[in-house]
């Protein structure tokens, strides 16, 4: 009952690409080595892959990346649970609420236009150069991804099953928790992939516009010195734990998002 | 409930009108029902029939109490309607479960949403699903159920709180001719132990005739009313699969269907405007 069809199940099995996905990144690898170890390319500008590796594997030989790493991780997580929650009780409020939602509206779209990584020094005078101003950051980023798809989830809620709890006999509060929410949730979901990936830009971001810890101070020193190598290591590491957050995400979503149809199967 | 509920009709319309705004001329409106009067007594099986965009389902949401009607009055067991209709169990015309509960969720939720305990409204609702021959797929969401399953769980949904009044709207419409015999008989079967007064809205005469102690007949829309109607005096038990072949059935069609004809024709001669 449990597992549902992958790819295995709906006609022909399809050839694992895997093996495609490596022989692209080693290539590229060694296209980047063989082109800086020759000269070609000058190292002090491009860096070198075996120097990157070798600065990563130290990093985490040492431990000495991990205060760095919790620190990015824990503001990208705040920044995005904060985030969620308020977009989706504003999402809600405004979608259920037609004055507040006509009289919010035209700030909500310039708020949203506004290019929000700008905000990053005010916060930092506001909330100091800890953790706080970058999960402000990420908060931002993330609130009006989650608002957006909130609010037009609720307002694309299927009539006829609005009209059928309220046949059975659902009150407002029922049709809140019963109908709209579980619905909302949904759209929540759609929007986490981004979500996450913008909780992640505002850590960042804040750690590289000032702060004394995260692996965005480490970029940010490295720079300092034309240390090529250390911002790529930077960079990589950055990248794996965006893709290892996006998996969780796919995870949650499988299995929180078991009754829609075709859900996750289809995702990256 | 009422002292005076049981002499007095499960529905009641008397001079029902019905007016939206216009899409296509501002400023205009128009009335999709036009003082329709109608009366379900309780206990009584009505079919209401008419064509297409005869404003069939806006008296279906008016008996709901979802549509206050523009003039006119509605009644349920002799009181005056406000807000939804707490007697009524309403059958949609598309699916109207909730997608992100399992079908027996989904038959529990208007026992949950009154009050009951969950665990009780869970019990309860199992025992119904056994009922509509679904006990195996309780677990199931409704994605993963076929659109015959889909309209079982929801006749359960709305049986297990033993509605007074039922309202249904083209509910198997949507299904192919050999389910919607079979969801037709279960719909008999259950009406024959808890005798709710239906209001079934089709546009298939055979269904109506079939199914129902009373056919209506609604005039073609805009401004529509009843204009006729037939009592079907052929016994029960029913089976749907074989009532069309009895002599009385093909008569009682052949009389609706004359009165029928002629409003489909205006139906169809006002669509080519």
């Amino acid at each position: 009952m449990r597992e549902r069809g992958s790819d295995g199940a709906r006609g022909q099995p399809r050839r694992p690409m895997w093996p495609w996905h490596l022989a692209l990144l080693i290539a590229v690898l060694g296209a980047w080595h063989g082109l800086t170890r020759s000269g070609v390319l000058p190292p002090f500008f491009f860096g070198q892959p075996l120097a990157v590796a070798q600065r990563i594997a130290e990093w985490f030989g040492s431990g000495k990346i991990f205060p760095h790493l919790g620190v990015t991780l824990l503001e990208t997580v705040l920044a995005f649970a904060i985030g969620t929650v308020l977009g989706l009780v504003v999402g809600l409020w405004l979608a259920l609420s037609p004055f507040a939602s006509r009289l919010l509206n035209p700030y909500i779209t310039a708020v949203n236009s506004m290019p929000r990584v700008i905000l990053a020094p005010i916060f930092a005078v506001w909330f100091g150069l800890g953790i706080g101003s970058k999960v402000m950051l990420g908060v931002t980023l993330v609130f009006f991804i989650v608002f957006f798809s909130v609010y037009n989830g609720v307002r694309e809620v299927s009539p006829v099953v609005l009209n059928n709890a309220r046949m059975l006999g659902a009150g407002r509060r029922q049709l809140l928790r019963h109908v709209y929410l579980p619905s909302a949730t949904a759209w929540v979901f759609s929007s986490l992939h981004a979500s996450v990936g913008m909780a992640f830009v505002g850590a960042v971001v804040g750690e590289y516009l000032g702060s004394s810890r995260g692996v965005g101070y480490l970029i940010l020193q490295a720079e300092g010195v034309f240390d090529i190598d250390t911002v790529l290591a930077g960079i990589a590491v950055l990248t794996a734990c965006a893709l290892i957050l996006d998996r969780v995400v796919s995870i949650a979503e499988r299995r929180l998002l078991r009754w829609r149809p075709g859900s996750s199967a289809e995702h990256f | 409930m009422n002292p005076v509920g049981a002499a007095a009709a499960a529905l009641e319309f008397t001079r029902v009108s019905c007016s939206f705004p216009d899409r296509t001329k501002r400023g205009r409106s128009y009335a999709a029902v036009r003082q329709a009067t109608l009366r379900v007594r309780d206990g009584e099986f009505v079919a209401l029939v008419g064509p297409t965009g005869c404003g069939k389902s806006t008296l279906l949401n008016v008996a709901a109490g979802l549509l206050v009607p523009t003039e006119g009055e509605i009644r349920a067991y002799g009181a005056p309607l406000a807000g939804i209709n707490r007697n009524a169990g309403y059958l949609f015309q598309p699916d109207s479960l909730f997608p992100w509960r399992s079908a027996l969720e989904n038959v529990a939720a208007g026992l949950e949403f009154r009050g009951t305990r969950r665990s009780d409204a869970r019990e309860r609702a199992q025992a119904w699903l056994a009922r509509v021959g679904l006990e195996a797929h309780a677990a199931k969401y409704p994605h993963e159920l076929s659109g015959g399953m889909r309209k079982r769980v929801a006749l359960a949904q709305i049986w297990i709180l033993q509605p007074r009044v039922l309202l249904m709207d083209e509910p198997f419409s949507a299904l192919d001719v050999q389910t919607r015999q079979l969801m037709e008989n279960e719909l008999l079967s259950l009406w024959a132990d808890n005798r709710a007064s239906v209001l079934f809205v089709t546009h298939d005469l055979e269904e109506a005739i079939a199914l129902a102690d009373r056919v209506v007949v609604l005039a073609a829309g805009p401004e529509s009313r009843p204009i006729a109607e037939f009592a079907v005096d052929l016994p029960r038990p029913r089976d749907v699969a074989e009532i069309g072949l009895q002599p009385r059935f093909i008569d009682l069609h052949r009389q609706v269907w004359q009165t029928l004809k002629a409003e489909v024709l205006a139906a169809h001669a006002r669509a080519r405007i």
